[in-house]
Parts: structure tokens; sequence; C-alpha cells
């Protein structure tokens, strides 16, 4: 794989831009008797909790077009299980691990952070802000600025000081920005964009709600759209601030429009559920696209659809003309 | 490592109606060498640039060594995923990841064993009786179903089978009623070590607890949950959760797909599936008074 697919997250610097989705890889053994997760830029994992969770009652899911509904209640083995169990066999395989970390109130972000603390291994931190809190009635951290904030700054604070900490945050919210805008401030190195939004469907043979949970989280190509918005909007606002794009992703092409629109990482998440090696698989063609649009460097085209037409970027390193075999 | 699940594009053989059912065969010869009787396929259904991301998982029929490896799957056509299955032709491409799951575990010796099965997802139990049969065991079917069309396999049962019963709802082919009310007396009658099911969970639950009566082990595919409720077969979505009893007596919830298909009967708690019991490990807990719940 080239050079030129290096990414810069802030303080994480990964050797290319295709993650996988938090909730999305499993504990990474399944995925990997389909592909090698050493070769993609991190695996991000499901959102570990402080104690085990059973999650939701079946039916959790439900097949909507062109994406999936889903209400599993976030299942979690539990901080200890995954330190024990899952975490060793990451590092063992050589993957970069981002983990992602969740919580029924702000302590309890805190305590996860602070047992993630003296763990070697972890390449950084991403916050699950989309967890109902237990303090407010069961409402979204994700959904107010101010709590938001408060759950990214409890992470920030117990975790080792310059681990890179990322928010992930929801696109169902008035303005995502002014979300964004709260985690940076609040100690974010970076941000995650987007979480599946809230959608429901509805059973017409039982005429019942389609899943147990009566809502869920809509996530695949359909939310696409949303999270490239997402995305443009919030790198708009601040382009300093690293982005790593997830929302529908199946395809190099698809990458590439995260990137073009501001995001310097991409994870792909249900495009897992329907094909195990869809990682490696974007990565080569993100590679491929890159090398026919003639964008010699990933860090050339991140943020490119905000430039004026025309725009050629600047060439900081002029690659040298091949020379001829004599 | 044989072991290990495969991704490959397989070509369609043939595509045929079976009474209330369809059979496809796929050349698929990675998934061929290594099956072994209760393991399942998960396969991506409408092309490509599919808009269905749920892979649909079947398990298999019968496995061929014709053309280095087919495998045959038998299924219903309920919804649009399988609807676009059942109109493929010869020599189209599938995507199909496979042979997934564990499967069911063989006696070491040559005992008698009773076969159990209804529904398409009954046609699994062709490929464990085969296996069995080379093994020496002896092998007895009961068959059932709604009605002679939705029994699947009767005559094969009758062929291969030490014997074979057949039990309708309507009455139409064999005896009438359902497989639980045979079972005690075919169980007798055949003296069955080990008893082994396939098919709807109704049926599944019917036969672990015949089984249990007369203190035989039994082992089940949960293949039907599987289907309706899981969306990856390959134990990444954390859908298809089941309640399962472990060796310490402590209930987890576990992947149909990656912690089973195939499952102790004994070991599931067949009353609570659809639910997180609430003695299950990691269930949601009522706040005590200590922790700030209601008084």
């Amino acid at each position: 794989m080239s050079d030129r697919l290096r990414t810069t997250l802030g303080p994480l610097e990964l050797p290319n831009p295709v993650l996988t989705a938090s909730g999305c890889g499993g504990t990474g053994r399944e995925l990997a008797q389909f592909s090698d997760l050493a070769r993609l830029g991190a695996f991000v994992t499901t959102s570990v909790m402080p104690q085990a969770r059973a999650g939701r009652p079946t039916p959790r899911v439900a097949e909507t077009p062109s994406g999936l509904l889903t209400a599993t209640g976030l299942p979690s083995p539990g901080v200890e299980t995954f330190l024990e169990r899952d975490l060793p066999w990451l590092i063992e395989q050589g993957v970069r691990t981002i983990v992602s970390v969740a919580g029924n109130s702000v302590e309890e972000y805190g305590d996860i952070a602070s047992r993630l603390r003296n763990v070697p291994g972890v390449a950084a931190i991403e916050v699950n802000v989309a967890c109902p809190n237990v303090e407010d009635r069961g409402r979204m951290f994700g959904w107010h600025p101010t709590a938001a904030a408060s759950v990214v700054r409890a992470v920030r604070a117990y975790a080792r000081p310059g681990l890179p900490v990322f928010a992930k945050l929801a696109p169902d919210v008035t303005d995502i920005v002014t979300i964004a805008l709260a985690c940076v401030d609040a100690g974010a190195d970076g941000l995650t964009l987007i979480n599946a939004m809230e959608g429901m469907a509805i059973d017409t043979g039982t005429l019942r709600p389609a899943l147990t949970g009566v809502s869920g989280g809509l996530s695949g190509p359909a939310i696409r759209p949303v999270a490239v918005r997402c995305v443009y909007q919030v790198h708009a606002a601040l382009p300093s601030t690293p982005i790593i794009g997830v929302g529908g992703v199946a395809s190099g092409l698809d990458a590439l429009e995260f990137i073009l629109a501001g995001a310097s990482a991409v994870a792909v998440g249900t495009a897992l559920f329907h094909d195990p090696a869809a990682g490696p698989r974007v990565l080569r063609e993100l590679d491929e696209a890159l090398g026919a649009r003639r964008l010699g460097r990933l860090a050339d085209a991140v943020g490119l659809a905000h430039k004026p037409a025309g725009y050629v970027p600047p060439q900081v390193r002029p690659q040298e003309p091949e020379k001829e075999p004599q | 490592m044989s072991d290990t699940p495969v991704q490959t594009s397989a070509t369609v053989l043939t595509v045929r109606q079976v009474q209330d059912y369809h059979a496809v065969t796929l050349v698929a010869p990675a998934i061929a060498e290594r099956f072994r009787p209760g393991q399942f396929v998960a396969v991506a259904v409408g092309g490509e640039y599919s808009a269905r991301l749920v892979r649909r998982c079947f398990g298999v029929h019968e496995v061929k060594s014709d053309y280095g490896g087919t495998v045959e799957l038998v299924f219903a056509d309920t919804e649009p995923g399988t609807g676009w299955l059942a109109g493929r032709r010869s020599r189209d491409q599938l995507d199909l990841l496979g042979p997934l799951g564990r499967p069911f575990r063989l006696p070491r010796d040559p005992v008698t064993c009773l076969l159990a099965a209804g529904g398409p997802g009954g046609a699994a139990v062709f490929a464990l009786a085969d296996t069995l049969l080379r093994r020496g065991c002896k092998v007895h079917f009961v068959l059932g179903g709604p009605s002679a069309k939705a029994v699947f396999g009767s005559r094969m049962a009758q062929r291969i089978g030490d014997s074979a019963t057949i039990t309708t709802e309507d009455g139409s082919m064999g005896e009438k009623g359902t497989v639980r009310d045979v079972l005690p007396r075919v169980l007798q009658e055949t003296g069955a070590d080990v008893v082994y099911g396939c098919g709807p969970t109704g049926l599944l639950r019917a036969v672990t607890q015949v089984a249990g009566d007369f203190g035989l082990p039994s082992q089940v595919s949960v293949e039907e949950f599987l289907q309706r409720t899981g969306a990856c077969g390959i134990g990444v979505c954390m859908t298809c959760m089941l309640p399962v009893h472990g060796d310490d007596g402590v209930t987890r919830m576990v992947r149909a797909c990656a912690d089973g298909p195939v499952l102790r009967g004994d070991r599931v708690r067949w009353g609570d599936l659809g639910t997180i019991p609430f003695d299950a490990l990691g269930a949601p807990r009522v706040l005590s008074v200590s922790e700030g719940g209601s008084q």
C-alpha cells in the first residue's frame, strides 16, 4: 500500500485512513477470519462499559432500504473481560486499537477512562456520547452541548495525558456544529461523525414495532448523505479539527466523498455485516481512486470539496519523474 | 487451516422447486471441503449494488464432490431476499460465507440416533444423517410439518434411514399430529441413545423436553431463530442473541450464529427466547434503594 495514504488525526498518526466503526467489528476475531485487521488504519472496538451488559431482547435488527435499523442496547462484556480477553488479542495481532467507551453517567465515562489509563497498546479513545444519561431522564448525552462536553471532559481528565480522545456524535440534533464545538472545547482532539440516526420500522405482519426497543439506530448507505453533510458543516466551522467520517461507507468512492467533505479518516461500519472483508477492499479502492484523480497524497484531498472549482492542491513533495531504464 | 470459514463467489448450478420450498445447488469447493454437518452458510442477496444488507443464513442440506464440491441449500420463499434467491438461474454468481458456526458433535461409537426435523431448516438433518450412517450409526427419522408438501425429504428419509416416521397436522401424510406426539413412542421403539433436532424453535423445544424425559442428550440447531433475528452470520452484529446457561449455572446471552447454531438442547432457556432473563449475565438491574432507585 502506497505511502500517500498516511493520515494524521491531530496527535494520532495512522498508515492509512480506513478504520472499522465501533460496534460493527465484534471483538476483531470474527473479522480476522476474512481479512487482515493489521492492514487497516485502526480497529475501533465496540463501546466498552464498566459492567457486563446483556443488551436488549430480540428482535434487535430490521432491514430497511439500503440500511439497517438496530437496537442492540449496547451489549458489552464489561471492561474487565475486555481488558483480559479482547484487547490483548488485538495487540498480539498488531492491530492499532481505538477503544470506544460509553457509560450511563458522567462518572462511568470517567471510570472507564481511568481503567484504560495504564493499559499499553491503546492508540486512542473514542467517546460514544450517544448513550442515555440515567441522571437526566435517559436523554442522550449527545443531544445537548453541555452534556456532551461533560462526558468528554470526564474522559479527558482521567485518560492518560497525550492519549488522543475523539468524540463520536449523533446526527439527529438541531445543530451539530454547536455540539462539535462544545466537545472540542472540552478537550476532544478530534471528532467521529456520525453515529447511527434514530429511526423506526413497524412490522406490517404483527402490526407492532419491528424492534423490541421500538426505535433503533439507522445505519448503512441510507444515512451517508446525512453523514457527509455533518462532516462538511463541521469541517467548515472547525477546519483544524480532525474528523473520522462514518456512515454508510461501502466502497472506496464513498470513502473519498467523506475525505473531500473534510474527514481525515473514514470508518466502515454496517458494510462489515454484509461483507466482512469490506475494510481492506475500501482501502484498495480508495488508493486507486486517489491515483486516478492525480491526488498525490490523501492529505491533499481532505476538505477539497470546500475549495473553489479548479483549485489545485500545492504539491508539498513534488513526485520525482520516473526514470527510464537505460 | 481448514477450520476457518471462507468468503467465496459461488456459481449456481441448479435452482428448483421442491414441494413448498426451493433448493439451490452451488459450486463452492472451498466451503464443501470444510463443511461439517450443522454448519451453515450466509448468502448476500440482491447482487453487487444490493440495498439489502442482511446476510441470509441457511443450513446445508447436502454436500457433494461433483464439480470440485457443491453445497445444496433448501429454503422457503418468505421475503424479498429469498424471492431474489429463488429467482437465480444456473451460472449466476452468489457471494457466500461459510461454513459458519459450530457443527453437531458426533458420537464416538456407532450408537442409535434419532433425528427430528421440520420445515425447510429440517433439510440440514440429511447432511448429518449421511455422516452418522458412514460412522455405522443407526439413524431413525421423525419428520413433521403442517401438511405433506411442507415435509421435506420424507422419501429420502425412508430410503436412507433405519426407520422414518412422518407426521402432518392435517393428516395428509403419515400420522396426523405433531413430532412431539410421536416422539416418546419412537424413542421407546428405537431405543435411541441420542437425539438431534433441526427446524422451527417450537419443534426444538419439544425435542429437548422429550429427550430430557428419557434422560437422553439432545443437540439442536437453532438455525430458524438465527434466520429470523440475525444480520451478519459471523458474530459481529450481536442481534441473534438467545439465553443459554453454562456449566457454571450462569445464564449468558449467546450468539446463535457464532456460539451456535448447534447447541445442547437442555442448555437453551426455551421459555425465555426473545427476552433477557432477569438472572442473565449483564441483565438490566433494578436499582436498589441504596443506589437511588424508587422506594
